[in-house]
């Protein structure tokens, strides 16, 4: 095993080469804000959240993709990086209708803990309102589209975990929404396995049991990593 | 006397009945008298257009071309072609023939003196379908010669001593790209053609696609063999049936001659090309959206690296290249690096422009030269306000820069690119927050939607462009419209969001007035 040094904020951080920016922050501490990463998924760096400045890059890089070199000096922090990651979450917040004292993952959910994180308190960017719909098809589960940030892990874990790709992303830009199947109702799609990995890793309370109400939804993605662990190693007693 | 007909079929003068037009002087043909529908003859303006080349024996043949022919009244055709018959059988020296409607084209003006044609050079000369005619005028011959030679290295190395660089937009260095790729270790390697060309008033590659297809397939091949690849794809967008229509053509003629295939010109080397058909998504063109539409996924563009070169299509090794870049082979080869200079480049001329068109020009050629000397200024009692160059990624170059040659590097230095060609020309009538409003509505339609600067950041932006147009907008709008701009530029993922705030920070810096002139009464001190 080879390891690699870097600097990571005036750290200086060893990590076993090929690890991404993202894991050597962790070791070392660093926490840099990320949405649509989940460990155990195939990463897609589409929030842009977890953007960095790299000495001697011009372009800002996804830590949670870029593999780590020898000698990086790396920043997470600039001011202009929070300024970004603010504008990030600003545009998440005015293109879904995210209500959070009616939401199920009220006081558990990974983009209100965001908004907090990056010290967003209100938004400059005006609320657009869009016209979106709730899916309650399913016996078990909903899916409301309205706090929905588009982060595809449920598409991923569906397709990469369990299987049965279910889920996948429908028209482009503006209109992009989760489909079912061929854009069917949940409950119609028979590859759907009940097995609720999807409701699991949703970072909000766009996918929820149809049982919870406001604040009810407690996710555990630690759950998807334990899996993907166990069938990696084959060890499945820890 | 022996005339020869040619009548542009391509999609504009069609579109003007140039089809009708070569069916009804399809009568006049005889022993002596051909006629065949050509790709782009190139003032597209002027529509539908005949060239008539005469041979009485001796000396060289005299071309004439003619504008505004009749195309959809059968009387006015009829005489167009009764006079062309009394023409072909006048036994005399050629005298000029004048057609009873229409208008005689100087082909001395500029627009066609300026031009260095080495990828259009048989474009509007031969017929696009007869891979006879295309063998006759010496394509294919280049790849002879390279399969004669085998030595693959040698043809790289020309390539990048020749500095030609990538047509597509980003004008990456060709020999670099061929280099990489050749370099890739395995046995299966692929190479793909973008003729995906979605940049709005572009037209360049469709001209080459339309009229001479078989240049583009020899050079695809050249490139195959340069960097080791067997198999190769053509990913042309679905708008353009016509161009579709004739790759099928090309290549099934291309097959059956040996030009494709197995054992190409008796030699060992292997290439078959299929063509892949898109479905409407501008963003397709970006290559690694392109490489999974070519799999049969969703056209999504995804993090690089790995660049193609390394993980391309079904994840091998993969050349990407424009039609333009590709067309420009067999030239470069034809001449030596010597002979091909600076190269040249294509350009869709449109917009308020005299005589629009496609042109081609040496590189380093004056945007002045291009708008005013070739294309004739703008109309009538206006004057030009602006060129505007690379589509939606690019922006405006005012008409105090006109003196500004056509090189990647002045063009970037004006706060636009080169882009792959289209060249829109905007006279003084034009409000520069109206265009900038265009181009972002076209970003915000056509981004994939994966990310969320370009997703929800070309929403927010274009809604403050339209709120500038609407008066509405006070200092602050502005003031949050360049932050949001410079922040999508330096967060999207592909090259679809990174450069759709061009359009928008290039004219705030040269037509900022423009936008002062529409914030709102109430908001101006
Ligand atoms: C949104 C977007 C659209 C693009 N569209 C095209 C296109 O239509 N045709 C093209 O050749 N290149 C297009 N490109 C550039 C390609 O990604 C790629 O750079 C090019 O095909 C490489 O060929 P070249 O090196 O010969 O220019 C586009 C890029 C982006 C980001
Ligand atoms: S920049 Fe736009 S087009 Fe490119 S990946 Fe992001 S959303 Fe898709
Ligand atoms: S966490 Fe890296 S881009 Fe989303």
């Amino acid at each position: 095993m080879s390891v690699c040094t870097l600097r990571i904020d005036e750290r200086d951080v060893a990590i076993e080469a090929g690890s991404t920016l993202l894991q050597a922050a962790r070791e070392a501490g660093i926490a840099i804000p990320t949405l649509c990463v989940l460990e155990g998924l195939s990463p897609v760096a589409a929030c842009r959240l977890c953007l960095v400045e790299v000495s001697g890059s011009e372009k800002l890089l996804p830590a949670c993709i870029t593999p780590v070199q020898e000698g990086m000096q790396v920043h997470t922090a600039t001011p202009r990086l929070q300024e970004i990651r603010r504008t990030v979450i600003e545009l998440l917040f005015t293109e879904g209708n995210h209500v959070c004292a009616i939401c199920v993952a009220n006081g558990h959910c990974e983009l209100q803990d965001l908004a907090v994180e990056v010290g967003m308190d209100h938004s400059r960017l005006p609320y657009r309102f869009p016209d979106r719909h709730v899916d309650l098809s399913h016996p078990l589960f909903g899916l409301d589209h309205n706090r929905c940030v588009l982060c595809t892990r449920c598409v991923r874990v569906c397709d990469e975990v369990e299987g049965a790709h279910v889920w996948d992303v429908g028209w482009r830009g503006e209109h992009c929404r989760i489909i079912a199947g061929l854009d069917e109702p949940w409950g119609a799609v028979d590859a759907c396995t009940h097995c609720g990995k999807c409701v699991e890793v949703c970072p909000t309370g766009a996918l929820f049991h149809k049982g919870d109400t406001s604040e009810e939804k407690h996710s555990d993605p630690g759950r998807l990593q334990a899996l993907v662990h166990a069938r990696h190693h084959r060890q499945w007693t820890p | 006397m022996s005339l020869c007909l040619r009548v542009c079929t391509a999609a504009s003068c069609r579109s003007r009945g140039g089809e009708d037009l070569r069916q009804a002087l399809a009568a006049v043909a005889g022993s002596s008298t051909v006629v065949k529908g050509v790709g782009c003859l190139g003032p597209c303006s002027e529509g539908p257009l005949l060239e008539l080349e005469t041979a009485s024996g001796v000396g060289h043949p005299e071309r004439q071309l003619f504008g505004n022919l009749p195309a959809s009244d059968p009387a006015a055709l009829a005489a167009l072609a009764r006079s062309l018959r009394a023409c072909a059988e006048n036994p005399k020296a050629p005298a000029p023939w004048q057609p009873p409607a229409g208008q005689a084209l100087d082909l001395n003006h500029p627009f066609f003196r300026l031009q260095r044609r080495l990828v259009l050079k048989h474009c509007g000369r031969i017929d696009p379908e007869s891979i006879t005619e295309a063998l006759a005028a010496g394509i294919y011959q280049q790849l002879q010669r390279v399969l004669e030679a085998n030595d693959p290295a040698a043809v790289i190395e020309l390539v990048r001593r020749s500095g030609l660089r990538g047509r597509g937009g980003a004008g990456y260095p060709t020999g670099l790209k061929w280099a990489t790729v050749a370099k890739m270790p395995g046995h299966e390697k692929v190479v793909v053609c973008n003729a995906d060309e979605g940049d709005p008033g572009a037209f360049m590659d469709r001209t080459v696609l339309e009229g001479d297809p078989h240049t583009l397939l020899e050079g695809m091949a050249i490139a195959a063999h340069a960097v080791g690849a067997s198999r190769g794809f053509i990913y042309v967008r679905a708008e353009y049936p016509l161009a579709i229509a004739r790759l099928r053509q090309a290549i099934h003629q291309a097959e059956q001659q040996g030009w494709l295939g197995t054992a190409i010109a008796g030699s060992r080397f292997n290439f078959e090309i299929a063509l892949r058909v898109g479905a409407g998504a501008y963003v397709c063109g970006e290559e690694t959206a392109l490489i999974q539409s070519i799999e049969g996924k969703r056209g999504m563009p995804r993090p690089r690296p790995p660049y193609p070169a390394e993980q391309g299509v079904f994840g091998l090794p993969t050349l990407i290249n424009n039609v333009e870049t590709f067309a420009n082979v067999p030239a470069l080869l034809r001449l030596g690096v010597e002979a091909y200079g600076g190269g040249t480049k294509v350009f869709s001329l449109t917009g308020d422009v005299l005589r629009t068109g496609v042109i081609e020009v040496p590189m380093g050629t004056n945007l002045r030269t291009i708008v005013e000397t070739m294309g004739g200024g703008a109309p009538q009692g206006r004057t030009i306000k602006a060129v505007q160059t690379g589509g939606p990624s690019g922006g405006c170059v005012p008409a105090q820069q006109l003196d500004t040659p056509v090189t990647y590097e002045s063009l970037q230095a004006l706060g636009t690119i080169m882009g792959s060609g289209g060249m829109v020309v905007m006279d003084d009538t034009t409000n520069m927050v109206d265009i900038a409003r265009f181009f972002m509505a076209f970003s915000r339609e056509e981004s994939c939607g994966k990310c969320v600067p370009c997703r929800a950041g070309t929403v927010q932006l274009d809604n403050l462009l339209c709120r500038i147009l609407e008066r509405r907008a006070n200092p602050a709008d502005l003031e949050q419209l360049e932050s949001l701009c410079v922040m999508v530029m330096d967060t999207s993922l592909c090259g679809l969001g990174q450069s759709a705030p061009k359009p928008v920070l290039s004219t705030l810096r040269h037509f900022r007035g423009d936008y002062l002139a529409m914030l709102s009464p109430e908001a101006t001190p």
